[in-house]
């Protein structure tokens, strides 16, 4: 099987392209990335399906040639832009919500994850009654109980 | 047309139509329930008679639109669904399952009303999942079974981000990136195995492989374990799952832990013993498995918060399941066809059961757990069970499958072999210590002694995330007792892991029957190919 060479170096310059843009943190730079990587993979698809310039319908000829065209490979590579397609509306929303959320649309870090990270041994213990956590019950009718005694008075009268 | 051919799209149509009609009927929660229902017991039941089927009559395969093989040599070109006794077994527990986690997802939006946060496009996403799980375990072809991730991914990433609260959306990015970026790895290798081979049916792909190059057989199998080891969360690939699961809502979370990775390892399965035999990659995977095991059981010690560490011991137990396949024998295989049955069911039923610690103690941390054993000795026995199953303690399903796959091991006597042996051990002993730490404070002591025992969140939430702040625990609203709707299916959940642990000799021998299939081949292929 004979492959043209400037199919395969734009895939692998896409590729690298979108791993590149994959590694950031900003969010939309992360979708190009994905999509770059999925167009890759596309031609990578396409070339996998022989080369061009084969006719498309059976038994006819295209300037001179008479293998039929891989029909399988670009229902492949149009299913798959469908999903990349999908996918990539999906993450905006994701992206446009974050951005609303936090007025940043970048990846953060997960907190439970930092939290254990950085715990000391006494934080780590789950027996460890620090005095600091006392918290007192809200429902305390402590504030009624102070008010002046004057209610009583307006009832006798 | 036999029966066979009828019965095997159904597990795909059938939620998927019911998605479009839930979908219809969005405004009728009472219908949308009853279709649910009613669609997911059809799926339980035709996958229970596609069980008895092939393990009477042998392995099913149906071409879609009569698309079979036209040309010997050529392969079938449309899509092939293919059942044979693994694929039958994982759809079963599967629909289990899902028939199971959506009677506790109902139930608890009946009790504690979502009328107050209606969320109309859960149910049909379910659904939509399931049909996702049942096409991946179906595929008879690789883009198919791209396809099947694909449809579940998709209704993952909405079911991982309802309400889109702060939390949920910066889970659910790095969920979707990882996820998207497995399946470009798989998209790629699919194409690589297309340009090899120029085929991807997989009982042609088994025929055509076994002429390539080794070299190139090791490479396109190595492509493929990259993008199914994301997917099953197999170290080194693994650290997205503990980050992304657990602000889930709960049923969610349990259908993600028990169902999702589990698709993923039947892949392996599938490209492990069908498409690359001797694929030259075992000791790798055997590492793999090693780490995958210790590691997660270490994250796991060092979690406080139930979820997060229910999913590191997730993570931990794929470790087993690719320890077998990994050795590359059918003691192996049926120890991690039974561990994989036994596994989906316990992951899914301690999450449940984290559910309903997170409702009636309004806490899953145990920095602020305690006291429940005196408080709810039912709820205790629901954790301990699983817990104690998970944890592999005799008489269980987890030591029985446990024990087959040390015993495969020590059948394979590699000091590789031996050093998994080890791990297997030490990691079952972490995971009864992380489980039995769990009881320890969660039911044990007393809420005073926990640290953070004093708060609590303000109200039982179904799918949404309540965005309040926490109240005092004395301060919380009465929760009551356990919904029963919550409390059948877990109960019922418990009831089929202890089937596996009563029936384990029955069992035990379908799944070597199904690894000895996995492995001849023979029959896999002349099903799809006559």
């Amino acid at each position: 099987v004979t492959t043209a060479l400037v199919p395969l170096v734009m895939i692998g310059v896409l590729t690298s392209a979108g791993v590149y843009l994959l590694l950031e943190r900003s969010l939309t730079r992360m979708l190009l990335g994905l999509l770059l990587i999925g167009n890759a993979i596309n031609l990578l698809l396409l070339a996998a399906g022989g080369r061009s310039g084969n006719p498309p319908i059976n038994g006819r000829t295209s300037a001179g040639r008479s293998t039929t065209a891989d029909p399988l490979v670009q229902g492949m590579i149009l299913t798959a832009i469908v999903i990349t397609m999908g996918i990539a509306a999906f993450v905006l929303a994701l992206a446009y919500r974050s951005y609303r959320l936090t007025t940043e649309e970048e990846v953060g870090n997960d907190p439970e994850d930092t939290r254990v990270a950085r715990q000391t041994e006494d934080e780590a213990d789950e027996d460890v009654v620090h005095p600091e956590l006392e918290y007192d019950d809200e429902d305390e009718p402590a504030a009624l109980d102070a008010l002046p005694p004057h209610s009583r008075g307006v009832q006798q009268t | 047309m036999t029966l066979g051919s009828v019965l095997t799209p159904l597990p795909v149509l059938v939620p998927v139509a019911g998605a479009a009609l839930t979908m219809f009927v969005g405004r009728q929660p009472r219908l949308q329930r009853a279709i649910t229902l009613a669609a997911l017991s059809v799926v339980a039941v035709v996958c229970a008679t596609l069980i008895w089927l092939t393990d009477h009559h042998g392995t099913i395969a149906v071409h879609i639109g009569g698309w079979g093989q036209s040309v010997p040599g050529l392969g079938p070109l449309g899509i092939t669904l293919v059942v044979d006794r693994l694929s039958a077994l994982m759809m079963v527990v599967s629909s289990i399952v899902l028939l199971a986690v959506v009677v506790y997802a109902i139930g608890q939006g009946v009790r504690d009303g979502d009328e107050n946060q209606p969320v109309s496009i859960f149910l049909p996403t379910y659904l939509v999942l399931s049909a996702g799980v049942c096409d991946a375990f179906l595929a008879g072809d690789l883009f198919n079974l791209f396809v099947g991730f694909e449809v579940l991914l998709a209704a993952s990433f909405v079911l991982l981000t309802i309400g889109a609260s702060e939390d949920r959306v910066r889970a659910g990015i790095a969920y979707v990136m990882v996820s998207m970026v497995s399946s470009l790895i798989f998209l790629f290798g699919i194409a690589l195995t297309y340009a090899a081979t120029g085929t991807l049916n997989m009982a042609e792909l088994a025929i055509r492989l076994d002429h390539v190059a080794p070299g190139t057989r090791s490479a396109l199998f190595a492509v493929l374990l990259v993008a199914f080891g994301i997917k099953a969360a197999v170290f080194p690939l693994s650290t997205w799952l503990p980050d992304s699961y657990p602000t889930a809502p709960a049923p969610v979370t349990a259908v993600f832990a028990g169902l999702l990775t589990k698709v993923g390892v039947y892949a392996i399965i599938r490209t492990h013993s069908l498409l690359f035999p001797s694929g030259g990659l075992d000791s790798v995977l055997l590492v793999a498995a090693l780490l995958t095991m210790l590691i997660g059981a270490l994250g796991a010690i060092a979690q406080n918060d139930i979820k997060r560490l229910l999913s590191f011991t997730l993570v931990s137990h794929i470790g087993y399941m690719v320890f077998g396949i990994a050795l590359a024998s059918r003691p192996g295989m049926s120890g991690a066809i039974f561990y994989v049955a036994h596994h989906i069911l316990v992951q899914t039923t301690l999450f449940l059961v984290a559910g309903l610690i997170e409702r009636q103690a309004g806490a899953s941390t145990l920095r602020r757990l305690g006291g429940l054993a005196s408080a709810s000795p039912l709820l205790a026995l629901l954790f301990l069970l699983p817990a104690l199953n998970l944890g592999g303690v005799p008489p269980f399903s987890g030591f029985l499958g446990k024990v087959a796959l040390l015993q495969a091991g020590a059948a394979d006597g590699s000091v590789l072999a031996w050093v998994l042996i080890a791990g297997g051990v030490t990691t079952s002993l972490l995971t009864l210590y992380v489980v039995t730490r769990v009881y320890a404070k969660a039911f044990w002591r007393s809420r005073a002694d926990a640290p953070e025992g004093v708060l609590a969140r303000p109200g039982p939430t179904v799918l949404l995330e309540d965005g309040g702040e926490d109240v005092a625990f004395l301060d919380r609203d009465d929760v009551g007792r356990m919904p029963v709707g919550m409390l059948v299916p877990t109960v019922a959940l418990i009831g089929v892991g202890l089937t596996l642990t009563f029936l384990a000799g029955p069992i035990f021998a379908y799944a070597d029957r199904a690894a000895a299939e996995v492995i001849d081949r023979h029959q896999y292929i002349t099903a799809v190919l006559a």
